[in-house]
């Protein structure tokens, strides 16, 4: 039987046509942007190119105003550390919700070391920020404030609109980490009203091992990491031509099949819904409308999801992820999943979908049936 | 290098775990883990002529935990119960060709689980007393 892959979040192919355009920066234009000979000076305009696509995907008017990074969590600690840092002088208390990816969570929390307080902003039962709580945290202390764009684990799209209104009105800075949301939904930092937004490569199909920072050209940020004057000197460091170009070309193929495509996925994630909904005891995690485009997530009482994982893959080569303790490195549960309320317990059942490109509509039956079975034997073996 | 995933005996366990079940009346009942943890098995025996006859298992967790139950009920069936005994965690994680390493605490409650069951056995034959159950 062939797989069914369906952990896009985790990882993504790379799209053959970004490969194809990319690949002349790893053999014959393989040039250092900061040479000054015409082998230099190529490679310098396939950066700019790449960073003129991705300022366009996201609505950034100025592309000086794109950092490539070497990925997005780089990029959430250079938005983090360089705002907290540069910005000292006017405050020292940060704020984050209580669902960011570990790559915000964590180099705030190393901040906190610093002097920098942190406090996390807390989330509805559906994981959609409380905008009342944020408001009444805010003060003229709080230099910046992260709350991402859609979360990875449970889909649920935040109110960006609505977090900038609030933040800004107190004079504050907005960082939006948006590595789920790009590509898939509109991201405009315009429009939303953010400052800094994390963007990532492999997420639109590019190569792994890219990521990018948007910064509003009015927002000072200092470099985390010190070496050449690449990048304006916030990422030194040779740049990493192919997956920067592969990026670029990435950001382009997805500001113009965004839609269509996500269109598409819609269909096949309601159904997937539809259909895994109709397990006894199964409860959708997440909001059920304001929700990523390709993503599905449950948990499920009794059973524990790192047996859903390996079941699903042994069984019917079919990948998912789980947000349960026994799978992380920590043995912890994820803090994404008790922020929403969930038990510990509950939060052991836990089945994270993530479906792409090579993902079609017949695979609809194959997978709830799959997922269906995959309970009904783990709770044959279950105590509970 | 440090062991990435599960060995193939753990898998295999897995996919096909051993004596799953429940024995009504039984002669022994051992239950260890949490579910908070992540990890709760039980152990249903059966002994005649102080040999585990029979013996069942029902466990929720993760993939090492599944493993570790089957395997552990292979190893105890037929075994006087002295010997079954004898039986450690690690005994159980070198028959599954080795755990990773963040799982040999948490989900390595097999042989627990297996020795409660026998000393309640004993209780029950009043050949220990119910506080030396828990020792």
């Amino acid at each position: 039987m062939c797989g069914i892959y369906l952990d896009y979040q985790s990882a993504s192919p790379v799209d053959p046509r970004a490969r194809e355009f990319a690949e002349r920066y790893l053999t014959r234009e393989f040039g250092n942007p900061s040479a000054l000979h015409a082998v230099g000076l190529a490679a310098k305009a396939a950066v700019e190119e790449a960073r003129a696509k991705v300022a366009e995907l996201v609505g950034a008017e100025d592309p000086s105003s794109i950092i490539f990074t070497g990925g997005a969590s780089e990029a959430n600690n250079l938005a983090l550390r360089g705002t907290a840092l540069r910005n000292a002088g006017k405050g020292k208390n940060l704020l984050a919700s209580a669902i960011e990816h570990i790559s915000v969570l964590n180099p705030m929390k190393d901040l906190k070391k610093g002097g920098f307080e942190l406090s996390l902003i807390p989330v509805d039962g559906n994981g959609i920020v409380d905008l009342a709580a944020l408001e009444s945290m805010l003060s003229k202390e709080t230099i910046l404030t992260s709350v991402m764009y859609a979360n990875s684990e449970i889909g649920t799209v935040e109110p960006i609109r609505e977090t900038s209104d609030i933040v800004h009105k107190k004079g504050m800075y907005l960082h939006v980490d948006a590595t789920a949301a790009v590509g898939r939904i509109p991201v405009d930092v315009q429009k939303d009203g953010i400052d800094l937004l994390t963007i990532s490569s492999n997420d639109i199909y590019g190569p792994q091992g890219a990521g990018a920072l948007y910064v509003n050209p009015g927002l000072k940020i200092q470099p985390v990491l010190f070496g050449g004057g690449q990048e304006r000197g916030f990422r030194p460091g040779t740049e990493n031509l192919f997956a920067i170009a592969g990026f670029g070309e990435a950001a382009r193929l997805a500001a113009i099949e965004m839609d269509e495509e996500s269109c598409r996925l819609k269909a096949i994630r309601d159904g997937l819904i539809r259909e895994i909904s109709k397990i006894d005891q199964a409860y959708l995690t997440g909001h059920p409308a304001k929700r990523l485009p390709h993503h599905v997530s449950f948990r499920f009482s009794r059973i524990e999801g790192e047996s859903i994982l390996l079941t699903l893959d042994a069984f019917y080569n079919i990948q998912v992820s789980t947000g349960s303790a026994c799978s992380s490195r920590t043995l912890e549960p994820s803090h994404v999943l008790l922020a929403i309320g969930l038990k510990h317990i509950e939060a052991h059942g836990s089945m994270v979908m993530t479906i792409g490109r090579y993902n079609n509509p017949d695979q609809i039956p194959l997978i709830a049936n799959a997922v269906s079975k995959t309970v009904q034997r783990l709770r044959e073996l279950s105590p509970l | 290098m440090a062991q990435i995933g599960y060995s193939k005996k753990v898998m295999e366990h897995f996919m096909n775990p051993r004596n799953v079940g429940v024995i009504e009346n039984p002669d022994g009942y051992g239950n260890v883990g949490n579910p908070v943890c992540g990890d709760l098995m039980e152990i249903f025996i059966k002994v005649k002529d102080d040999k585990i006859e029979d013996i069942k298992f029902r466990t929720f967790g993760c993939g090492s935990a599944i493993a570790v139950s089957s395997m552990v009920t292979e190893m105890a069936k037929g075994k006087p119960l002295e010997e079954a005994m004898k039986i450690t965690r690690k005994n159980v994680a070198d028959e599954l060709e080795g755990l990773p390493p963040q799982k040999m605490h948490c989900s390595n409650l097999g042989a627990d689980a297996l020795h409660q069951a026998i000393k309640d056995y004993w209780v029950k034959t009043g050949k220990i007393k119910p506080e030396q159950q828990k020792a």
